[in-house]
């Protein structure tokens, strides 16, 4: 018998990217705040920079659940679903922005409005058969104020390209026009990385730093990034990563508001009679308890807010909550983010000490940022040259054709090039289709015994044309540095589960097609409240944790505005 | 094959790998790892002479361990640039690795390298560790590319996939941080032109790297004092 707790105005599931920035508007506006975490507090002292454990042995932590429940995945519908590899998110507070790359990108405005603005410049031809995509319920302009509120709260280095609509040509002109620039100048540059942005000059592309969630100097009383060289799945010795548990959920935490409850296990939703959510039911260890709410917000990330509602079955939502327009866990996407290209050049690059936030983007191929009307697909990708290597991962290097991976001979190569190789980080326009989706697993279950979220989806023949294309791009932006090999990863396949998972949720003005409205909250159970990037229905060609940081302040700050409404 | 390691070295080569298998024996490591700094780096203050990964294996027998021994030294040899991966404590590091984090891994290296001394004997005549090393890589590239796989051979699914396995370990073993027992005098780290985990890296220190002037670091993370290995907790 589950132990009854005291009632909380908010009940948030998940303390990481979303929920761990939405419980700061709730608390600093007085509600009565619990925020239940699966994983446990991590600090300082557990971020050693060692490869081994970061990125081989899965790094500290404590509370596995994301592992023990990860997805299977399948192409198409006909076929059987297999688990393959380990889940790339984690549980703690804090989240997966606790080793993240914190590459903290606004989307453009083209992505809220892909559908209305292809349409009037190419026609609706071009939108992509069997793609369920829409426009958002609002454009970039609604969202602006959030993601200035973020970049400030949370710590955003980078440089500003539009500021009020006048261009910056050391930022990204391309970006939507900003009320200001960041809080933090970008992070410094390598040699190579000039020598990167002065090639792309050199064929009139228009490069720029890129923008991360990481101290590039002092802030908050915080110090400066270190430029250790382990940013990549590891935690930050410096706190220089301003993750959530640095950030906004101390601050929340000292309203005395929010109580947060680690190792607290969700499992189901409840509803009372009339459909209305009552709260969450979950364990620690073994015990069970029920968490009574007038609001309930969901920020376990876009597998775990699906399976939650699809497991939460009641008389009034028998194929689960939020779901009788079957709109649960469909308009699926994960981000195109394969199709690689790498290099092998004839000089060090000096990426020992390294980040992946640290780099040099073009977003001349991304978007509508360039004339689609003699290419095949919409969208594009945006090209991100980054410095980040580790030495396990460097010695794992290929051999770009010559010869066998070990031995003496692949010593006398890795002794030479082991810092002479470079990959592109190229995300691409991914849409949401009819036959991608997530659903269930009707065979595979976690140690409790509920399933797991089964992906059904592949990439189809517009992002594998942005792939082709953005290839050739980076291809030609290697060859203008030198590169005496280059090689191409496979244009992509089936998808699998990733970091960058959209949809399941989608938000939208019509139930019909969409679970959430366009504050988050739900069609059919009104306070119920989903945070994170399973409600949104575009990629763009970018990391989405800002616009889901931005998205969750918005939603929080909706139901602080409203609460009357939404509670009672 | 010219080893100068073995010149500069108080024992040889072929005694390490035999007392890695031989129960009790301790000895030396060669000391050539702080001679063969790569490339541009100006030498650091010669490394210590460290304690050999030597010494019985907890988890593999002593015949396993030499099999196992002279597959790491193919992927990794110590040659006229320098030691490889058995100098580098790979053996020990994969031990200590299959007594923990690696320990559902115990079978899998049983019956590869079993199946691996059956292929050699099956199809070159001889056990493993007796071929010559061109033997030795022949039969190693026959596993790595799965040609070695079926059910009279005995490897557990493809041979590839032992072969990966190895590999993915001797990897971590050379070029991982030398608190797991291997990367002993920071040999791999020298073989990459890695120099050294520091916690602030300054641009001063970047541009000196990029002019091939940074002297490089011989430290583990865990030598910095401040971090837990464990994983934190409320």
């Amino acid at each position: 018998m589950a132990t009854q707790l005291r009632s909380a105005d908010v009940v948030v599931v998940g303390l990481g990217a979303a929920g761990g920035v939405a419980v700061q508007p709730l608390a600093e506006a007085g509600l009565d705040v619990v925020g239940l975490e699966a994983g446990t507090w991590l600090d300082r002292r557990d971020f050693a920079p060692d490869e081994i454990r970061n990125n081989y042995r899965d790094w500290p932590m404590l509370v596995k659940k994301t592992e023990l429940e990860r997805p299977t995945a399948r192409a198409t519908s006909s076929q059987t679903a297999n688990r393959i590899g380990s889940h790339p998110m984690m549980n703690a507070v804090g989240g997966t922005t606790l080793h993240y790359w914190a590459q903290s990108w606004r989307l453009n405005p083209w992505d809220f409005q892909l559908v209305s603005r292809t349409t009037q410049r190419y026609g609706a031809s071009r939108i992509p058969a069997g793609s369920t995509v829409e426009d958002w319920p609002f454009g970039y302009e609604e969202l602006e104020a959030y993601y200035d509120r973020v970049e400030y709260e949370v710590g955003v280095s980078g440089q500003a390209g539009n500021i009020l609509g006048e261009i910056d040509p050391r930022g990204n002109r391309f970006e939507g026009p900003r009320r200001r620039g960041y809080p933090m100048p970008a992070l410094r540059w390598t040699a190579f990385n000039e020598r990167m942005a002065d090639a792309a000059r050199g064929l009139g592309w228009h490069p720029f730093a890129g923008p991360a969630a990481i101290n590039s100097t002092a802030y908050q009383g915080r110090p400066g990034c270190g430029y250790h060289g382990f940013c990549n799945k590891g935690g930050c010795p410096l706190d220089a990563k301003n993750s959530p548990h640095l950030t906004t959920i101390p601050r929340a935490v000292d309203t005395g508001n929010l109580r947060v409850v680690t190792r607290a296990h969700v499992t189901t939703i409840a509803v009372d009679a009339n459909g209305r959510t009552s709260g969450v039911n979950y364990l620690v260890g073994n015990t069970e308890y029920f968490q009574p709410a007038r609001v309930v917000l969901i920020a376990a990330y876009t597998y775990e807010n699906v399976r939650l509602l699809l497991l939460s079955k009641s008389r009034g939502y028998p194929d689960g909550l939020s779901n009788n327009h079957g709109q649960v866990g469909r308009h699926y996407l994960s981000h195109h983010q394969g199709a690689g290209v790498s290099a092998l050049l004839p000089y060090d690059t000096g990426a020992w000490y390294g980040l992946p936030a640290q780099g040099v983007a073009v977003d001349d191929f991304a978007d509508d940022n360039f004339d689609h009307s003699d290419v095949d697909f919409i969208g594009g990708g945006n090209l991100w040259a980054m410095s980040d290597r580790r030495p396990i991962s460097a010695a794992g290097m290929g051999t770009y054709g010559r010869g066998r991976n070990w031995g003496s001979e692949w010593k006398r190569f890795i002794r030479e090039n082991a810092d002479r190789t470079h990959s592109f980080y190229i995300q691409k326009t991914t849409l949401p289709y009819e036959d991608n989706y997530l659903d269930l697993d009707p065979q595979v279950t976690d140690p409790l015994g509920f399933p797991v979220i089964r992906i059904t989806g592949q990439f189809k023949d517009n992002e594998r044309a942005i792939a082709a294309f953005t290839q050739d791009k980076a291809e030609e932006w290697y060859r203008e540095v030198g590169a005496t090999e280059i090689t191409r990863g496979g244009l992509g396949g089936s998808m699998g589960a990733t970091t960058h998972a959209y949809g399941g949720t989608r938000m939208g003005d019509d139930p019909e097609t969409n679970v959430v409205d366009r504050f988050g909250f739900s069609h059919e159970s009104p306070n119920l409240g989903v945070l994170g990037a399973s409600v949104m229905g575009t990629s763009g060609a970018r990391n989405p944790t800002l616009t889901s940081q931005a998205l969750a302040w918005r939603t929080a700050q909706h139901l602080v505005d409203h609460w009357s409404d939404i509670a009672d | 094959m010219a080893d100068q390691s073995r010149d500069r070295s108080p024992i040889s080569r072929r005694d390490l790998l035999k007392s890695a298998g031989a129960a009790g024996a301790a000895a030396l490591l060669p000391g050539a790892a702080a001679a063969e700094l790569p490339k541009a780096l100006p030498a650091a203050a010669p490394a210590p002479l460290a304690v050999a990964p030597t010494g019985p294996l907890m988890n593999l027998t002593a015949q396993e361990t030499e099999i196992l021994g002279a597959m790491v030294d193919r992927l990794i040899p110590s040659d006229d640039m320098g030691p490889g991966a058995v100098e580098a404590g790979a053996l020990r590091f994969i031990d200590r690795a299959l007594s923990e984090a690696e320990s559902d891994s115990v079978q899998a290296y049983r019956t590869g390298l079993a199946a691996l001394d059956h292929y050699s004997r099956y199809t070159r005549g001889a056990p493993f560790i007796e071929l010559s090393d061109r033997d030795k890589d022949s039969v190693l590239i026959d596993v790595q590319l799965g040609g070695a796989t079926g059910a009279e051979v005995g490897f557990v699914g493809s041979s590839g996939s032992f072969f990966n396995m190895v590999k993915s370990h001797t990897w971590q073993g050379t070029f991982g941080d030398p608190t797991y027992g291997g990367n002993v005098n920071f040999i791999g780290w020298d073989i990459l032109g890695y120099p050294g985990v520091r916690m602030r890296v300054s641009e001063e220190d970047q541009s000196l790297m990029e002019a091939g002037q940074l002297p490089p670091v011989r430290r583990s993370a865990y030598e910095y004092g401040q971090f837990q290995i464990t994983g934190g907790e409320e």
